[in-house]
């Protein structure tokens, strides 16, 4: 899967854009946080507090329990602020 | 019906112009401009870049500009929201709507830019005396764009 973090999710994992084998078992957004947090320090930073992550399943807004397949793009970030 | 996502500053007027050329059923135009504040709540703003999200951010875009469409009778639209790094006083968005009468199209471009706000997908950081500082999500914002809902 393509995974995809900006602003200060990107900041704290310290990656823009990766390609990541999804984990066998995760099958929802939540899951998959669960799983990148268990990456490194950095990646535990930027989802330690779940209020402040959205993200976003094939470009499109997704909430926490949608699901996520290993052929999906998925980007983690913060609120957004537009405009 | 356009958005337009980049780099470069824009014309507001030019663009104004483009968009109602040979229009003949237009009676009113609003066009709101976005620009960059030298001060932040408590803090002084020296410049502010705006990260965002090539791909999801034009279809972000198209998507309210969509539900602009279906809510309010409007005739033509533009939203052009920049990237980049802006120093104050420079323009960041904007939003033109155009109805046949005004009362729509204050009504939409009001909407298009409290959608915009916390819809679309663009992270501020500003240059602070302290550093590069990102801006928070404002509940003030969130309130404006739950009233449309």
């Amino acid at each position: 899967m393509k995974l995809l973090y900006f602003a200060w999710v990107r900041e704290r994992t310290g990656v823009h854009e990766e390609t990541w084998s999804l984990p066998e078992g995760v099958t929802t957004v939540r899951g998959l946080i669960g799983a990148l947090s268990e990456r490194s320090p950095g990646f535990a930073h930027a989802f330690a507090d779940l209020k402040q992550i959205r993200a976003a399943v094939n470009q499109e807004t997704a909430k926490l329990d949608d699901p996520v397949s290993d052929a999906d793009e998925v980007a983690f970030f913060p609120p957004m602020t537009g405009g | 019906m356009t958005v337009r996502v980049q780099r470069d500053d824009f014309d507001p007027g030019a663009e104004l112009d483009a968009l109602l050329a040979g229009r003949k059923d237009i009676g009113g135009v609003v066009s709101f401009v976005g620009l960059v504040r030298d001060f932040s709540d408590d803090r002084n703003v020296g410049a502010l870049t705006l990260e965002h999200y090539p791909g999801m951010t034009e279809k972000a875009l198209a998507a309210i500009e969509a539900e602009a469409l279906s809510r309010f009778d409007i005739q033509a639209s533009l939203i052009v929201h920049r990237h980049g790094r802006m120093e104050p006083g420079e323009r960041i968005v904007l939003v033109i709507t155009a109805s046949a009468h005004r009362g729509e199209a204050f009504r939409a471009s009001e909407f298009l830019i409290d959608w915009l706000k916390t819809r679309a997908p663009f992270w501020k950081s500003e240059d602070t005396p302290e550093g590069p500082q990102w801006v928070e999500a404002r509940a003030v914002d969130d309130a404006a764009t739950e009233r449309w809902s």
